[in-house]
Parts: C-alpha cells; structure tokens; sequence
C-alpha cells in the first residue's frame, strides 16, 4: 500500500512549509519534497511607490533579517541614484553599511548556533526532544546560554547604533547613510563593561568554533555522513577572492572545486541566474543559465561561502578556515551538518570584521551621502546569513518602482534543501512502517541546517508548531503527530 | 534600578494588524509612567529573557489571529515550547529562559489584541484601531493597579 508521509511546521498568517515523503508498496521511500509557502506579493506590492521608500519598505518582509532586506535594497538604489555599484559611497557611508550588516551576521549566525545548533552539539541529536533545545542548553548549560544572550544583545545594539532602532530601521539611504557613529557609541563597544564589548565577543565566538570542532571529533560519523551530496556553491566574494558578506563580485564552483561562474559583475545576474517554476511548488528553483535547469542548480549560505572564497581576511578567522579546507583536502565541502562548522568560523569573522570598522576612524566621518547621474535600474545583491540575497528594481521617469524581482537566500537554497530531506528520507524512512520522533527529527536536523525563512514576514498568536500526517494509497489520513 | 512593570509589545508595524502590539507600547511609553518601560521589536527572541530578568512584572501585547474579542488578558506561566526555526520564541519560553538563566521568575501576562487584516500596508483595520485603544484604556488601568499593589506590599 503506498502512502504519504506529510511533516507540516509552523503555519503563519499566509504561509507554511511541509515536507512529503511517498513510500511505495514495500514501504520505500519513492520520492519526497520540501514545499515552502512563499509570498510573492510584494513583488507587486512596491510597485509605484518612490524608489527612495524601498530600503525601508523592504524591511516588511521579514522579522527575521530586516537589515539584510534593508541594505541589499539600499544598494539597488545606490546603482539607480549614480552612487556606483557598490564601490562608490563615501568611506564613511560604506563603512557604517558593513558595521550594521556584520552586526546582523554576528547576531543571527549566535541565534542558530545557540537555538537549533547547541543543542544537537550538547545533548546529541537522539536525545530527547524535550530536553534537546534550547532552553534545556540554559538549563543544563547556564553559561553558554548567558553568553549567547549578550552576543544577540551586543549585535542588535550594533544594529541599533547604525540603523537607528531596532523597527523599521532608516539608517542606509539611497548613495549612502543617514548617521556616523559617535564617540560614546564607538567606545561603548569597544571598552564597555564586561562582557558588553567587542574582546569579549571574539572571545565568546572563538570559544563557540571550539565547542563544534570539539563535538566534531567525537561524532565524527554523524557529522560527516549525514545529508551527504554533491552541489554546486555560489556567493559574492571580493575581487581578490576573499570572503567578503556586503559586496563584491559573483563566484559559483562545482562539487570538485572547477569554477563555473567566473567572478562576474552582479549588474547583469539575469543573464547567469534562471529561476524555474515546478508544478509543484509555490517557490521558484533557480540556477545557472550555462550549466541549465537539470544540474545548474547551487547551494547559498555559509557552506557554499566558503567553498567560493580563497580565503578570509582576518587572522582568527583565516586561522580555522585553514583547519576547516585542510579537512577536505582543499577541495569543496558537501557535508550539510558541516554548514554549522562554516556558520561558527563566518561568526568569528563577523566579530573580527566589527572590532575593525569601530577602530577605522572613517566610521566617525561626516560625508555621508554621494550622488551622480540617475539612471533607471539597479541591482543590489549582499550575502545574508543565509545566504545569497537578490534585490533588482526598475523606476519610471516620475521615480516610482515599476519593476521588482527578489531572489531571497531560502529560495536560492530550494533545491539543496530538498536533495538533503531525500537523503535522509531515504536512509531513515526506507522500509519502516511507522513514523517515529527519531525520523521526524533526522527530517527537521536537514531542513534546520539550513534554517529557512517560512514566511516570517509577521507574527501572532495562534500558529501551529510541528506536524507530521501520514496518508494511506486513498489519501485518507491514517496518523497524525504533532510536536 | 529594578523597573516596575515592562510593556513588550512585538509584531510587524509593516503587515497591518500585526503592529497592533509596538503600537500599544508606543502609546504606553507615551505616558511616561513611574517605574515603566517598554519595547518593540519584530518578535520575541531568546535575548529577551535579559529584559524581563530586569522588570518585577512583564506584559507582552501581540496581535490575535482569533479569539477574543476586543483582546483578552491572560497570565502566563514559564513553559518549554520548542520552535521549529530560530525564527520565534513563545512568550512562556522567554519566562522559562529568565527563571533558567537568571533565577527570577518575573509575573507575567499576555495581552492579545484581536487583528483583522494581514496585507503590506502600515496602518491598522478600523475595527483593530478600536480594539487597540480599548486595549489601551485597560492597560493603563491595569498598569496603576499592578503599581499599588507592589506599593502596598512594599509598605507592608
């Protein structure tokens, strides 16, 4: 009898995700997939309104990464103002751009590492649900949970001090930024009180690489077995081929390390990115245009960053980058539960990145704004925490957008996402007939690696938590599990 | 210095009703009450728990997809409720990780106020705008009663 196993998480206000597994007679798994609910309505929804309005506008897409939406939309409008493309702000304004978005790196990447990572790390991935999460880390591991609250608190005051609040944040304009940092605000998070400042913080993200490559080595099965696959990987990477999260030019490499986007100007990334429709799902799969739907599709977000860049350019950070690409032998790694590897070592960058730009005296400078010859289109791409980020807008002669397309990090990762789910699908659901928290968990461990945004643009009370339904040949429901 | 009573309220100003919470903090912090603060922000997460370890009393204001009408009121108890993405965390989970982390176990209540429309506008339905300033009136209310109680104990 051959069924369908349907897992469905979190229902918002427009939209949820859910993963289907179908077994075939033998109880096989013939086939699954991971379906996100993705809005696009706002594609249509910033049409006619001003160019200038949409690095704020943007920000209503999500709870989540505002400051991503905020600054990729802020660098399509630099293009459409005559600021250049991406190299053409003042020192201070790219400068202030940079110290708010390693903020939002620093404080999303300790999000994921202390809510879906830690847990894992420190209990074990079989361990009890009810134990493995995060508030069983605060109970049984005090001090690391206090630490990664003062590291999410130290990266939204960041935020705070450049965006100028924590809502619907103004701080990038169009061709530059609204406010320098002050003294007071400089000195705060370079000297402030322990642990509130940025030693602290390196310290702490130095500590949280350790705490991986420690479980690492003592999991090593696990860790390296788990969601196996060969990818494509794709991100922004400097013009010298370093690591770089706000801007630069775009790299993709094969699962053998052959470079198959040869570091291009992002201006024109319609010409190299294709985004297919399938039947059946609601979110696009993109991919490179000259390797073609079938095998051009990539992976985005940490993993893929530093499977493209040559190295990164600060020491703590180059230091374990060095460990991690010794550890394959060079050569791109394709293990998903590596992603957190790559997460952890990004983070420590991150912090390094932010001590650096609060000691530039640029970031204290008063030319804020720079402005040229308009000009009706741009594209603005940055590398969010999860990933690649596309924003490309069209204004009219009146300066009202007619046109928006966006290619968010989870909809670059759709295809990997789903590759991973078949993979495990296929190692712990083969030949078993019932669904047991062990499968749903090894499903949610895959999909949690990447952490995608399902719909998150709004919040209230009334959502569902996990749910797993398994259907009969029929379509009937014959179980139903929630968490 | 310990504050008296903090107003969270958390949703999204850009997706109509569910700015329904920031908008009654706005209004509350407007008033400039002895002893209360308030904040905002797109949603509840884990740094929150610093927040509420700092406050005796915490109430969080969000939006209601259904339920009652013009909002109920409800004390919330520290609860274990495990989230999908990072992308969230429950109110009750935010109580549990204070008392965890910190040891304090602030009271705490929710105040959800029914929303209506969902869509990419930054205003409220009317019918939202009404339940919000009910909300209003009764949390001022509520905040003074919260205020002389702890005034009376501490006499006590």
């Amino acid at each position: 009898m051959a069924r369908k196993i349907t897992i469905e998480p979190v229902t918002r206000v427009e939209g949820h995700g859910k993963v289907t597994i179908h077994l075939d007679d033998n109880n096989n798994v013939a086939q699954s997939r991971l379906h996100i609910v993705e809005f696009r309505g706002f594609e249509r929804f910033v049409q006619g309104r001003p160019y200038w309005e949409a690095p704020v506008l943007v920000q209503r897409l999500c709870g989540i990464c505002p400051v991503s939406h905020h600054l990729a939309a802020a660098k399509a409008m630099d293009v459409i103002v005559g600021a250049g493309t991406g190299d053409g702000l003042t020192p201070t304004g790219e400068k202030m751009r940079r110290l708010m978005h390693y903020g939002q790196t620093f404080q999303s990447h300790t999000l994921h590492f202390f809510h879906l990572c830690s847990p894992d790390l420190l209990f074990g991935v079989d361990a009890d649900p009810a134990i493995r999460n995060v508030i069983g880390v605060a109970l049984e591991h005090k001090d690391l949970a206090v630490q990664a609250v003062m590291m999410r608190k130290f990266g939204q005051e960041i935020i705070r001090a450049t965006a100028g609040k924590k809502i619907h944040g103004t701080g990038a304009i169009p061709g530059g930024i609204n406010k320098s940092l002050s003294d007071e605000e400089r000195d705060e998070f370079l000297k402030g009180a322990d642990p509130l400042n940025i030693d602290k913080m390196i310290s702490w993200a130095q500590a949280a690489v350790d705490l991986f490559k420690d479980f690492h080595s003592k999991n090593k099965d696990m860790i390296d077995n788990f969601a196996v696959f060969p990818s494509n990987h794709l991100s922004l990477v400097r013009k010298d081929g370093a690591l770089d999260l706000y801007h630069g030019v775009l790299r993709a490499v094969d699962s053998e390390g052959k470079k198959i986007l040869n570091d291009v100007d992002y201006q024109d990334y319609y010409n190299h990115i294709g985004e297919e429709v399938k039947n059946w799902s609601y979110m696009k799969f993109p991919y490179l245009k000259s390797i073609g739907k079938k095998d051009g599709w990539y992976t985005v977000g940490p993993l893929a960053r530093l499977n493209t860049c040559d190295f990164i350019p600060t020491p703590l950070a180059q230091k374990e980058f060095e460990q991690y690409k010794a550890y394959t032998n060079g050569k791109p790694n394709n293990m998903s539960m590596h992603m957190h590897w790559a997460r952890l070592i990004e983070n420590l960058h991150a912090a390094e990145m932010i001590k650096e730009l609060l000691n530039d005296k640029d970031i204290q400078g008063k030319n804020l704004v720079t402005k040229g010859k308009k000009v009706n289109e741009g594209v603005g791409l940055l590398e969010a925490p999860r990933g690649t980020l596309f924003h490309h807008y069209k204004i009219n002669e009146q300066d009202q957008i007619v046109m928006a397309n966006l290619i968010v990090s989870t909809t670059n990762n759709n295809e990997p996402m789903n590759r991973a789910v078949t993979h495990v699908a296929k190692s712990v659901f083969t030949g078993k007939p019932e669904i047991t928290e062990g499968m749903m968990n090894s499903v949610e461990v895959a999909i949690r690696a990447y952490d995608p945004c399902l719909s998150c643009a709004t919040h209230a009370l009334g959502e569902m938590p996990l749910e797993v339904s398994m259907f009969d040949a029929r379509g009937d429901i014959i179980d139903v599990k929630r968490k | 210095m310990r504050n008296r009573v903090l107003v969270y309220g958390y949703g999204n100003p850009g997706r109509q009703d569910d700015g329904l919470g920031p908008a009654l903090a706005a209004l509350i912090e407007r008033e400039r009450l002895a002893g209360v603060v308030t904040d905002s922000n797109y949603q509840l997460q884990v740094e929150d728990a610093l927040a509420v370890s700092e406050s005796d009393t915490v109430i969080f204001v969000d939006a209601a997809v259904s339920g009652e009408e013009p909002f109920s009121f409800t004390e919330l108890e520290p609860a274990n409720e495990i989230t999908f993405t990072t992308h969230s965390v429950s109110p009750a989970s935010v109580l549990a990780l204070c008392h965890e982390m910190y040891g304090i176990a602030a009271r705490a209540y929710v105040l959800a106020i029914r929303g209506y429309g969902w869509e990419f506008m930054e205003k409220l339905t009317p019918v939202a705008e009404k339940n919000l300033e009910q909300a209003y009136q009764f949390l001022k209310d509520k905040i003074s009663d919260i205020i002389s109680a702890s005034d009376t104990m501490t006499l006590n």
